[in-house]
């Protein structure tokens, strides 16, 4: 749990870590898409988890992921539209989606209460993950004050995510 | 004659009596960007809460001791009239993050 843990954290800290090496800070149409991705990334696990778990707590959880994500990413694609900006894709947003393809076939291959585990503790590991980029790195080098305000409200949502998942690994144990 | 007005009297002691016991007060708090305001309230039992739910999203209020939950969907409101008094924690089942405090008087 806290090598996985960890490793994610560390995985998205390298990503971050590149984008800084290269003296460029993301801008907000790079933040919008690293953003809408991380929203995107979890909706297709939570998506996963509802065609293959027969856990109740699991199922609920996996449909507010999937309810409060689209959510949220619809009052980004809102935001993108208003502001007349359009997201753009980059090496952080292309890392997060190839990391999640590779979680997505590792977990594809589990079944009952080992795929439950490893999905909600990967859910924990992940909205960590999220939560310290949007803290150090997203919502920090946000110009727009309305995009800042949409990644604060989405780091809320996040915690609580994380919140949630731990209390649903509580009991799965 | 006079003991006509003193029941009239009696009678209209007991009906404003009883309306002001029924004028309970009904005390809203809002949840905007995932945050419960004012976070803490004081209310009195028969005292009605109203929580308004400005987010897309959906949030519950869920008393810490299981003694009661409201279902606050996006945009929706939720009532709950106060039977019992006590120090209640409660937060959003779906977003632990969001706690706050109800104190209900006798």
């Amino acid at each position: 749990m806290f090598i996985r843990l960890s490793a994610a954290v560390a995985a998205l800290s390298l990503v971050t870590g590149a984008a800084l090496a290269q003296g460029a800070k993301p801008t907000d149409p790079q933040i919008a898409h690293i953003a809408y991705t991380a929203g995107v990334i979890d909706i297709a696990a939570a998506k996963q988890a509802l065609a293959k778990t027969h856990n109740k707590d699991v199922k609920t959880f996996a449909e507010d992921m999937v309810r409060d994500h689209e959510a949220v990413n619809k009052q980004a694609l809102d935001l993108v539209k208003k502001l007349k900006v359009t997201p753009e894709d980059n090496d952080t947003s292309k890392t997060l989606s190839k990391n999640a393809a590779a979680k997505l076939a590792e977990l594809s291959k589990l079944n009952g209460a080992a795929f439950d585990k490893a999905y909600v503790d990967n859910e924990v590991a992940y909205h960590k993950a999220v939560d310290s980029a949007l803290e150090t790195t997203l919502i920090p080098d946000a110009s727009n004050a309305e995009l800042k305000s949409l990644l604060q409200t989405g780091l809320k949502i996040f915690q609580g995510h994380e919140q949630h998942a731990e209390h649903v690994a509580s009991m799965l144990k | 004659m006079q003991p006509r007005w003193i029941y009239f009297a009696m009678v209209a002691g007991l009906v404003s009596g009883a309306s002001i016991s029924a004028l309970a007060a009904t005390v809203q708090i809002t949840m905007d960007k995932l945050e419960i305001a004012p976070a803490q309230v004081s209310a009195k039992v028969g005292d009605t809460v109203e929580w308004v739910n400005k987010d897309p999203f959906a949030h519950t209020a869920t008393a810490k001791n299981g003694d009661w939950e409201v279902m606050l969907p996006p945009h929706k409101s939720g009532t709950l009239v106060l039977k019992k008094a006590g120090t209640f924690e409660y937060y959003c089942r779906f977003h632990p993050n969001m706690k706050a405090v109800l104190t209900v008087t006798p």
